[in-house]
C-alpha cells in the first residue's frame, strides 16, 4: 500500500539521529480473515526508553505488539528486533495465568529454568512484593501482575513487552506496579508498554505511538502530544466579573461556562492577562492546569473518529 | 537452537516435577485415579457374595482373581487418559499457560509432554497399588505373564492418551472437555465389559469390543494377568488406535 507511506514518514521524522533503534516496525499489516486488526503501523524503539503504545479498545495495539514478539507473523510489512526473541525478550501478555495451585517461587524458579542466562528470580521476588509460598489462586489482581512482571523479568531481557499491566487493579495496586516498571527501566531494559491509560503515559512513557483502527496517528512524547493537540493552560473560576471581556485577549482560545464556574483555555501568560481584566478579589475558586495528555489524546484519536 | 538442545531433556524433567507436585495437590484427580480404583477392588471384592469363590464362567477363576483386578486397572488409565490429562491440557490452554509458555525458549509442547509423562507414571503407580493390595488382601496373582502384561500396559496407556489427546485437541473449553471425557468414558468401560463381563457379551456386542481401544485393552489386560498368550487382534487394534489417534491429535492440537 504505497499510499499510505506518510505514517512510517511521520515515524521517522521523531526519532533523534543518535538513535538506536532496538525495534524497528516499518508497514505492519496483520488481518485475520476479513477483518483488518493492523493496517498499517510503523515505529522505532530506542534502546532503554520505555515506549507506550495507546489506543483504544480495539485500536490493533495487542496484534502490534504479539507480531513484535514473534507469536504472531505479520499478512505483511517488516519487524526488526536487535534480540533473540526467546532468550532475550520478556513478555507479559493479557490474559495469561497459571495453575492454581502453583506456587509463586515455584513458578518463578520453573521459568528461570527455561532460559540459559536467567535472572536471580530471587531477586526479582523481593523486588515485585510477594511471598514465594503463596499459590497463584490467592495472589489479589495486583499480585498476579506483579508476578506476570516478574516472570516477564525472569530470563533477564533486553527487552520487555508488557500488555495492558494495570487493568483492573486499584489504585495502590497500579502505583505499586508502575514503580517496578520505573525500576526496570532503571535497569537498562527497553520497555514496550501497551496501554490506554494515559496517566500511565504520562507516569513513565519516554515515547508514545498512538494508534487508532490500526493506524499510527502520531509518535512523540506525551508533552509533545499535549503540544499537538493545541497545548497551553485552562483555567477555572468563579466570578461576577465581565466574562464577555476575556474573549477578546490574545492569550484566550476558548471561554466557556459550566454552571457558576468559567473555563478559559488558552496559551501563553493566560492567567496574567485574565487577571488584567478581573481582579482577584473578584474571582475564586481560581485554578490553573495543564491541557492533559488525556485531553490529548481525546483530541487525537476524536479528529481521526470524525474523518 | 543446539546449544539449547542440550537443555531440553533436564528443562523437561524440571517441568514434569512441577506438574507432579501440582497433580499431587488435587485431591481429586488422586482419588479417582489412584485410590478409587484399589478402594473399588478390595470393597468389591469382600463385599459381594461370590466374587471370592470360583466362578465357572471365568474359567473356575474367582472374579478377585483376574476380571476384577484386570477392570480396575483400566478403570484407572481410563480416568487419567479421558478426564484428568485432557482437562488440565484444556484448562491450560484456556487459562493461556500454554500462551505464555510460547514467550519463553521452551515450547509448549513440552508441557504437553511433561503432562503425558506424569500421568504416565501415575496410571503405573496406581496399577502397582491395586495390584499389590490386591495381592496381599485377597490373594491375586500378579500377572502371570508380566512381560506381556508391561506391553498391553504401554500399548494401552498410548492408545487411551492418544484419545486422551484428540478430546483436549477438538474441545473449545473445559466445560466441554469434560462433558465430551465422560461421554466417551461410559460407553468405552460398557465395552471393555467393567459392567457385564465380555465373556458373558453377545457375539456381536464381543466382536464390537474387540475393535475398541477398551475392549482390546481390557481383554489384553486379562489375558496377561490370567497367562494366556495375548491376542495379536488386540494388539494389532491398541496399536492402530494409538497411531491414528496420535496423528490426529498432532494435526489437530491447537495451544491457544
Amino acid at each position: 500500500m504505497p499510499g499510505l507511506q506518510p505514517h512510517s514518514g511521520r515515524a521517522a521524522r521523531f526519532l533523534p539521529s543518535w538513535s538506536m533503534a532496538i525495534i524497528t516496525v516499518d508497514h505492519l499489516r496483520r488481518t485475520y480473515g476479513a477483518r483488518v486488526a493492523v493496517e498499517d503501523v510503523s515505529f522505532s524503539v530506542e534502546e532503554g526508553e520505555i515506549f507506550g503504545i495507546v489506543g483504544r479498545n480495539g485500536a490493533g495495539k495487542t496484534t502490534t505488539v504479539e507480531c513484535v514478539a514473534g507469536l504472531r507473523t505479520p499478512t505483511s510489512g517488516r519487524i526488526e528486533v536487535d534480540a533473540d526473541l526467546k532468550e532475550q525478550v520478556g513478555v507479559q501478555l493479557q490474559d495469561c495465568s497459571l495453575p492454581d495451585k502453583i506456587r509463586v517461587g515455584e513458578a518463578l524458579s520453573l521459568y528461570a529454568s527455561f532460559y540459559s542466562r536467567p535472572a536471580d528470580w530471587r531477586d526479582l521476588l523481593g523486588e515485585a512484593g510477594l511471598d514465594p509460598r503463596t499459590p497463584f489462586a490467592k495472589l489479589s489482581g495486583g499480585q498476579r501482575q506483579r508476578l506476570s512482571v516478574a516472570l516477564a523479568l525472569v530470563g533477564d531481557p533486553r527487552i520487555a513487552i508488557l500488555d495492558e499491566l494495570t487493568t483492573g487493579l486499584d489504585p495502590q495496586a497500579r502505583r505499586e506496579t508502575w514503580d517496578l516498571v520505573a525500576r526496570i527501566r532503571d535497569r537498562g531494559v527497553t520497555v514496550v508498554l501497551v496501554t490506554h491509560f494515559m496517566d500511565e503515559v504520562e507516569r513513565l512513557c519516554d515515547r508514545v505511538a498512538v494508534i487508532a483502527e490500526g493506524r499510527v496517528l502520531a509518535v512523540d512524547t506525551p508533552a509533545g502530544l499535549i503540544d499537538r493537540a493545541g497545548g497551553g493552560r485552562r483555567l477555572t473560576f468563579r466570578t461576577d466579573g465581565p466574562v464577555e471581556a476575556l474573549r477578546a485577549l490574545p492569550e484566550v482560545a476558548s471561554v466557556t461556562t459550566e454552571g457558576d464556574t468559567v473555563v478559559v483555555t488558552g496559551t501563553g501568560d493566560l492567567l496574567g492577562a485574565v487577571l488584567a481584566v478581573l481582579p482577584a478579589s473578584r474571582l475564586s475558586d481560581l485554578a490553573v492546569q495543564r491541557t492533559t495528555l488525556d485531553d490529548a489524546f481525546l483530541t487525537l484519536t476524536g479528529a481521526h473518529a470524525a474523518v | 537452537m543446539t546449544a539449547h538442545a542440550a537443555f531440553v531433556p533436564a528443562r523437561l524433567a524440571r517441568l514434569a516435577g512441577v506438574e507432579a507436585r501440582l497433580f499431587l495437590r488435587e485431591p481429586v484427580a488422586v482419588f479417582f485415579a489412584v485410590l478409587l480404583p484399589a478402594a473399588l477392588l478390595l470393597v468389591l471384592g469382600f463385599s459381594i457374595p461370590g466374587f471370592r469363590d470360583p466362578d465357572p464362567a471365568l474359567g473356575g477363576q474367582r472374579v478377585v482373581d483376574v476380571q476384577l483386578p484386570g477392570m480396575m486397572v483400566l478403570l484407572s488409565v481410563v480416568t487419567l487418559a479421558l478426564s484428568t490429562l485432557p482437562t488440565a491440557l484444556v484448562v491450560y490452554r484456556e487459562r493461556g499457560v500454554l500462551r505464555r509458555m510460547s514467550t519463553t525458549p521452551v515450547r509448549p509442547s513440552a508441557l504437553l509432554g511433561a503432562q503425558l509423562v506424569v500421568n504416565a507414571v501415575v496410571a503405573a503407580a496406581a496399577t502397582a497399588l491395586t495390584l499389590a493390595l490386591g495381592h496381599v488382601l485377597l490373594g491375586t496373582p500378579f500377572p502371570r505373564a508380566p512381560l506381556g502384561f508391561a506391553a498391553v500396559f504401554t500399548l494401552g496407556c498410548l492408545a487411551m492418551f492418544a484419545i486422551g489427546l484428540c478430546l483436549a485437541a477438538v474441545s473449545p473449553n473445559s466445560r466441554v472437555v469434560q462433558g465430551a471425557g465422560a461421554a466417551v468414558m461410559f460407553p468405552l468401560l460398557f465395552l471393555a465389559g467393567m459392567w457385564l463381563p465380555r465373556p458373558l457379551m453377545p457375539e456381536v456386542l464381543r466382536r464390537i469390543s474387540d475393535v475398541t481401544p477398551t475392549g482390546a485393552f481390557g481383554q489384553g489386560l486379562l489375558d496377561a494377568l490370567d497367562g494366556h498368550g495375548l491376542q495379536p487382534l488386540h494388539l494389532a487394534v491398541l496399536a492402530g488406535w494409538a497411531a491414528a489417534a496420535g496423528l490426529g491429535a498432532a494435526r489437530l492440537f491447537r495451544w491457544e
